[in-house]
């Protein structure tokens, strides 16, 4: 499975027979032996915290569906009159399956961060990479429709309008949206298929979180150096030292979760979506959930409907190849001072870009002052930004990176990882290198 | 491809390792020298706070499975029993269940009565079965406790019930005399709220 | 030298390219009320259930003659945290007040023996009759209007019980010069709308708010409260706000209470993780 020679060593004799008819045992005994870098950070520690994410998601999303009732005239109910109030600790199941989705992404986003920064996406981690992408991308359908479950205005017409956006497409797509909806509309048949879907998807995260983390094992994790693993003494099993460090983040994380849940249940949503769906009343302002803000602006900042689905298609495919846009032999922008700071723009134009997606098409950036008009829209208006916004994202990625990776003069690389630190003597590996490690 | 992790990966090299091993020794003998004294309180304190955690955390999810409150608000059933003649009954549904609500005739409570000490495979007396000043009033679940069938009044040898399933049968205490079934029929819980209207639930 | 020249041009074109644009129209409301308070909105704030039991009176007075409140039963009334909650009657079903309120409803049902329908008084069990039997019905009784239901109105607002107070006591506010309101309507600065093409006066100017087809529900004393309490507008408007707010949330106190518990176990747990961390770390290099 992967280059880590198994050290398990069968111990009863019931063992010794298990292992060699099926050797679940030192699968995972090999797991929790596996060599892992001592120097990794908290950065390191989202991996374990989106595990317990969807654990939790998979777990309430059961018990929920128990009582859910999938059709047009009775989801709102089931949701708002039997889980909501007659369910016992029914209003905390759903508490946590509504803001677990939340902090699914939130965790997910920090975790995306941190492999961009430290490179965890360059040779030989690309088909790490390319997984972490495609759960991100099931992770968003996911969360789409189970957004629209609960059948409020929101889940409705949100549900409408990402849906129509198939049929953008010239010839296929009008045939397409009726495919999809199962109608003429966005109605019960699609009700009913987005539940099934959304009951089967984190089945197929979970899959390939399993390949996620098959594909880490082979080369090993990443670390914030960037540079491999050299010796044993460069690394630790990851029982008990990343177990007991990854179990205190998640219990960390579980206080914000907490926080959220039982102070600030609605925080995180719409208030429209306590209205329940009415196909003729279309709400003021439709929003998706904060987490597909972003691709939301960039959808809205392109005038044509095509292109601007083109455009949200492409935000996503960027990411994917990723690993053969970035030229640099450097892997963790430690080392790499100034895509470090082309880097935190992406991110700020990223939370800009989501910020966007929540506003009105013609809102405005600066209150009160009404500019010239530039083409279509008011040079001061959320289009405006969410374009500019949208063209650095884009540049980050096709422009920006391929050249810095030739161009730029990077902080000298350690020659190893781990250089024990003279102050604590006792912690002093047989034969680790002695040089003072250079930081940038 | 081994050869990049060098020495570590070459398995002579690897200290075989037993799953016992693993869990019980929290630092690496690589490493400095472990400190013996406190080091396994701490670990002990926080397993068993993590599984009184999963403790906490199981209750709910098992809990939902329960009866949910608009469930148990129809469990009880208030029925005015003014309607019900003498000598006929109704049957209604709660828990949506079968029940029986039989106005005796005196003569029916004289057969239940006379038969108090017959030989019976659920011994009970005619008092046992109803309640004290409303002995007209006979309030059993309609439910054979065979194997589930309603059985119908007016039929077989004791004035009762018989069940056209397998042919047992109740007398007008409802009790059981003949047949496979093995207990009398279940009294449900109920009270009388006046003379006329009784909760049963 | 001509670069930048050249840029200067091209910026100046674009600046002169139609100038500003007038404001756009679009709907608008005033800033919530702040001159109000309730004991529940505090992060471990509970329900005042003297309050509840003003605010049921209210609705049950003046409001369910058109709001229908679907998602709620007779016996949430008598749920811990509700306005009839007594500790006697742990089962809500038997609250002798609970049973009361319900018997005062009629409800549609079958005759078990003939199969007609009938109405019987309702039970705990059943939920809170509606006063039209449809929408068609409600819209046709209130001039085209939907009167909308209140068992999540405050959850379906921005500012909850804010919201419906400020927009209860604002109901029937005097227009401002130059806004003429239309038949069968009410100004109201918190309906969220658009008045600018029912105002003739100075644009700059122009009314925040909208029109609302509910006249103005309350007034002093349109309800006597049996505890005492002066039932002015403002009290009134004020409890059948937190009324409201119970009915979409009604599992809050248990919500806040238990949130203490599991933030009290996370930090402990979080504590005893850390420590357990640093002990494994502890003659550890990294």
């Amino acid at each position: 499975m992967s280059e880590h020679p198994s050290t398990y060593n069968p111990g009863s004799a019931f063992e010794r027979w298990l292992d060699t008819r099926l050797p679940i045992v030192r699968f995972g005994a090999d797991l929790m032996t596996f060599p892992t870098p001592r120097n990794l950070i908290y950065w390191y520690t989202f991996g374990g915290i989106l595990a317990f994410c969807l654990a939790v998601q998979i777990v309430t999303g059961i018990v929920l569906a128990m009582h859910y009732d999938a059709s047009g005239t009775g989801a709102f109910i089931s949701v708002q009159r039997g889980i909501m109030r007659d369910v016992n600790y029914g209003w905390l199941i759903r508490g946590l399956h509504a803001n677990g989705a939340s902090m699914f992404f939130i965790a997910v986003y920090l975790h995306i961060l941190r492999g961009l920064y430290y490179g965890s996406y360059k040779a030989p981690r690309e088909v790490l990479w390319l997984l972490g992408c495609v759960i991100y991308v099931l992770m968003m359908a996911t969360a789409f429709m189970g957004y629209v479950l609960p059948w409020g205005q929101m889940s409705f017409w949100g549900a409408k309008v990402i849906t129509s956006l198939l049929g953008a497409f010239p010839v296929i797509g009008k045939p397409l949206t009726t495919l999809l909806w199962g109608g003429f509309a966005v109605d019960d048949p699609t009700l009913n298929r987005f539940f099934s879907l959304h009951y089967l998807l984190p089945f197929v995260i979970a899959a390939v979180v399993a390949l996620h983390v098959w594909a880490l094992h082979v080369p090993g994790n990443n670390n914030p150096t960037g540079v491999n693993v050299k010796s044993n003494s460069d690394t630790l099993p990851f029982h008990p030292f990343y177990t007991v460090k990854d179990l205190f983040a998640i219990s960390v994380f579980m206080i914000l979760f907490a926080v959220f849940v039982f102070y600030l249940p609605d925080a995180m949503g719409k208030v429209d979506n306590n209205i329940a769906a009415d196909p003729l009343k279309t709400p003021a302002h439709i929003v998706p959930e904060w987490y597909l803000l972003p691709f939301y602006a960039i959808l809205r900042a392109v005038p044509d409907k095509l292109t601007g689905v083109l455009a949200l298609a492409g935000a996503l495919a960027v990411l994917f190849v990723l690993p053969w846009l970035d030229t640099s032999k450097v892997r963790s922008m430690r080392y790499r001072p100034t895509a470090r700071i082309y880097f935190f723009i992406w991110v700020f134009f990223s939370l800009v870009l989501g910020w966007c997606g929540s506003q009105e098409p013609d809102g405005q950036i600066v209150s009160g002052f009404a500019g010239p008009v530039f083409i279509d829209y008011d040079i001061n208006s959320v289009t405006w930004l969410s374009r500019i916004s949208a063209l650095y994202y884009f540049a980050y990625f096709l422009v920006i990176l391929p050249i810095l990776g030739m161009t730029e003069t990077t902080l000298p690389v350690p020659d190893s990882l781990y250089t024990p630190v003279l102050s604590h003597p006792a912690g002093l590996p047989v034969g680790a290198a002695a040089a003072p490690e250079t930081k940038g | 491809m081994g050869a990049r992790y060098g020495a570590a990966s070459d398995p002579s090299n690897q200290k075989s390792i037993k799953v016992a091993d693993i869990l019980a020794h929290p630092t690496s003998p690589r490493d400095g020298p472990a400190d013996p004294g406190r080091r396994d309180f701490i670990h002990i304190a926080t397993t068993a706070v993590a599984v009184g955690g999963v403790a906490a955390v199981a209750w709910p999810l098992i809990d939902q499975l329960n009866p949910a409150a608009d469930t148990l608000a129809l469990a009880s059933l208030e029925y005015d029993i003014s309607k019900v003649a003498l000598g006929s009954e109704v049957t209604i549904s709660w828990r949506k269940q079968p029940v029986f609500i039989r106005h005796r005739t005196p003569k029916e409570i004289a057969m239940a009565k006379a038969d108090d000490h017959a030989p019976m495979k659920d011994p009970a007396t005619d008092a046992q079965r109803v309640k004290p000043g409303h002995e007209e009033w006979l309030i059993v679940l309609a439910s054979c406790t065979h194997l589930g069938c309603v059985p119908t009044f007016g039929q077989g040898d004791y004035g009762g019930w018989m069940c056209p399933c397998h042919g047992s049968q109740y007398d007008t205490a409802a009790r059981i005399r003949k047949g496979p079934a093995p207990l009398n029929l279940v009294l449900p819980e109920y009270t009388f709220l006046s003379d006329t209207k009784v909760k049963i639930g | 030298m001509l670069r930048k020249l050249f840029a200067a041009t091209a910026f100046a074109g674009v600046v002169a390219v139609l100038g500003a644009q007038p404001a756009l129209a679009s709907s608008s409301q005033a800033p919530l009320k702040e001159d109000v308070h309730w004991s529940f909105e505090s992060p471990l704030g509970m329900y005042d259930q003297a309050q509840l039991q003003r605010g049921y009176k209210v609705y049950k007075e003046v409001c369910s003659a058109c709001h229908s409140m679907n998602l709620v039963a007779f016996r949430n009334l008598g749920d811990p945290g509700g306005p009839f909650w007594n500790p006697k009657y742990p089962n809500p079903n038997d609250n002798p007040v609970v049973k009361t309120i319900a018997k005062d409803y009629q409800v549609n049902d079958i005759d078990p023996d003939s199969g007609d329908p009938i109405k019987r008084p309702a039970t705990s069990a059943d939920y809170f009759v509606a006063p039209f039997p449809n929408v068609p019905a409600a819209r046709a009784a209130n001039g085209g209007a939907l009167p909308p239901d209140m068992s999540l109105l405050a959850a379906a607002r921005e500012g909850g019980p804010r919201y419906i107070y400020s927009l209860v006591t604002g109901d029937g506010t005097d227009p401002p010069p130059g806004l003429t309101i239309p038949d069968g309507k009410y100004y109201d600065p918190w309906m969220s709308g658009d008045v600018s093409s029912y105002y003739k006066g100075d644009p700059h100017k122009i009314p925040v708010g909208g029109f609302i087809a509910m006249p103005p529900p309350l007034i002093d004393d349109r309800v006597t409260f049996d505890d005492g309490t002066k039932a002015t507008l403002k009290q009134e408007a004020t409890d059948v706000a937190a009324f409201l707010a119970w009915a979409s949330d009604p599992k809050m106190e248990e919500r806040k209470s238990l949130g203490v518990s599991v933030l009290i176990f996370l930090v402990i747990f979080s504590g005893l993780l850390y420590a357990s961390y640093r002990q494994i770390w502890r003659n550890v290099g990294h």
